[in-house]
């Protein structure tokens, strides 16, 4: 059978971010994957280098509207580490649960874009509903939904009372009833178990192999986790078990995920119950000493990592951010090797991936003034004339279907 | 520390001129200045015989005359080995570790679009992550790059211009 070449993205109905998949097919069967990244990139690692400490926090957060904390977290800590802070216990509590309250609602999110990506829509509109439970926790504590705002260099900036951290665990108990129903869902249900099983198989060898991370490598029996292995935070006090599968495929990662929550509400309960008291923050100081560090955060997706290197001015001298999705896309590829055309949506989604916290680099502003208006018809022969730079060419066709259209 | 300490005494041991290179800064992390021209068979060697197997990341940085890069390699049990090494900028060719390494391979190429290193067999694939027209000889990463550098040649007024 001759092979065909297809397009998935840039821009892409089955894709949520920008991303260009040019698929060669066999039949339905998936031969060959190459991918083109890049279209997010923001410039963040070179405004880094360009602003104070204080106002990369703020930067560092908008890597990534899921896992804002993760990102923020991961840089003050790099940073603090290199100023030689200590910061009091409670603030380290509250950044722990609040990272791990973004991990419940990331994976009921992933829950509900996986429900949505093999057409049970009923699974997104449950779990988004309980989410939005979350959400609205965090607006409470923090004052926002997505970008809490919570670190900053020496701690953290708002304290919790006793009566929001009880609201908290209303909230949690609620998610709690809510995922035990999901995991039956997600381990019972025939058509979910059909559906997923098998699809995107990438095997622990391959895992270990291509650096697959977080849930995606967990669920290949990749034993890694950085809340255990590398303790940060509050991990060190905290019980709990990281989850691995070996299923190798969809089915793995989802649940790996479902049963990951479960252990979240466990650490989110043990976390206010250990709660400690006194300060939040501790002083730091505008400028930063010379030096470098290298700080680790397990991100709902995978491990996050930040590099900082400090000249003692009150700017970094270079920032590096490597955010999960970028460990995991190499895997992508693999897991679709000779996999049907139809299961590349749930596939891509099963690694959980956000293009924009990958691509984080160069934006460049128009100087000078000038017009940057683009027609419509401008656009369409720029997009057909890219197409065909990547071999892919609609002439025959087009021609065909006027033919046909006489 | 123990564990930190045996994998610096196995580094020098095995690499004398590591002798005066290898920091441990604090627990789990290990940082060390290895020579361009011993940095392959070091970084095999932790990468193969020392159970470092996992690259975290590379980070490039513009180091005055120089472009310093790091590798960050990570074992099973957290402890994380940096290794660092330095080209000239007049002639910035680093062997690839692809081959150890396959999903290191965006790292690479970044390096090579952000800072203009050259990467000694690196498989071939599409560039990442600047667009196909960016123009040449320009790195956004090194220190003495800057955006209005690219005035009349952004990529936007292109586009239009191709249409």
């Amino acid at each position: 059978m001759a092979k065909v070449t297809i397009p998935i993205g840039p821009q892409h109905p089955a894709l949520k971010e920008p991303e260009s998949f040019i698929v060669t097919l066999n039949g339905e069967k998936i031969t060959n994957l190459d991918m083109r990244l890049g279209y997010n990139h923001r410039g963040i690692e070179k405004a880094c280098e360009a602003r104070t400490y204080v106002q990369d926090v703020y930067l560092i957060e908008r890597v990534c509207g899921i896992c804002s904390h993760s990102h923020s977290t991961c840089f003050v800590q790099a940073v603090e580490e290199i100023a030689g802070l200590q910061i009091p216990s409670r603030a380290t509590y509250i950044r722990t649960l609040i990272a791990e309250l973004e991990r419940i609602h990331s994976h009921l999110l992933w829950l509900g874009v996986a429900g949505h990506e093999i057409g049970f829509d009923t699974l997104l509109m449950y779990t988004w509903r309980d989410r939005e439970a979350v959400m609205d926790t965090f607006a409470a504590l923090t004052g926002n939904r997505v970008n809490y705002g919570m670190n900053t260099i020496g701690g953290v900036r708002r304290d919790f009372t006793k009566e929001q951290l009880a609201d908290v665990l209303k909230v949690i108990d609620i998610c709690e009833e809510r995922t035990k129903y999901y995991i039956e869902v997600c381990t019972q249900e025939p058509t979910v178990i059909n559906r997923l099983s098998g699809v995107g198989y990438l095997s622990h060898e391959d895992a270990m192999r291509l650096g697959t991370i977080g849930p995606t490598g967990r669920a290949s029996a990749v034993d890694k986790d950085v809340r255990r292995d590398d303790p940060y935070l509050a991990y060190k006090d905290l019980s709990f078990n990281v989850i691995t599968d070996t299923h190798n495929d969809v089915f793995g990662r989802a649940v790996v995920r479902v049963l990951e929550l479960m252990e979240c509400y466990k650490m989110v309960r043990e976390i206010i119950a250990r709660m400690p008291d006194g300060p939040v923050t501790v002083k730091a100081p505008r400028k930063i000493p010379a030096g470098e560090a290298f700080s680790r955060y397990e991100a709902p997706r995978g491990e996050d990592t930040h590099f900082v290197k400090a000249n003692g001015t009150d700017k970094p001298e270079r920032v590096r951010v490597r955010a999960p999705t970028m460990a995991n896309l190499q895997s992508v590829a693999k897991m679709l090797e000779d996999n049907n055309l139809a299961d590349l949506p749930i596939a891509i989604a099963a690694i959980d991936p956000c293009f924009s916290c990958t691509d984080r680099m160069i934006g460049v502003k128009n100087a000078g003034g000038i017009k940057d208006t683009v027609r419509w018809d401008d656009l369409r022969n720029y997009s057909i004339k890219w197409y065909r730079q990547q071999g892919i060419d609609f002439t025959g066709l087009n021609k065909k279907m006027a033919n046909r259209q006489e | 520390m123990a564990n930190e300490e045996a994998i610096k005494s196995e580094l020098t041991g095995k690499f004398v001129f590591l002798a005066d290179k290898i920091v441990i800064k604090r627990e789990r992390r290990i940082f060390a200045d290895v020579p361009q021209a011993h940095f392959r068979e070091v970084f095999e060697h932790a990468a193969k015989k020392m159970d470092f197997v996992h690259l975290c990341i590379i980070t490039g940085l513009d180091d005055g005359d120089n472009l310093l890069f790091i590798y960050h390699l990570s074992k099973m049990d957290g402890t994380t080995l940096n290794l660092k090494t330095t080209v000239p900028k007049s002639n910035p060719v680093i062997k690839t570790i692809t081959d150890i390494f396959p999903g290191g391979v965006i790292y690479e190429r970044e390096l090579i679009d952000l800072l203009g290193a050259k990467v000694e067999g690196i498989p071939p694939g599409k560039r990442y992550p600047l667009p196909d027209n960016w123009p040449a000889n320009q790195y956004p990463l090194r220190k003495d790059w800057n955006p209005s550098m690219l005035e009349g040649k952004d990529g936007r007024k292109e586009e239009v211009k191709n249409g």
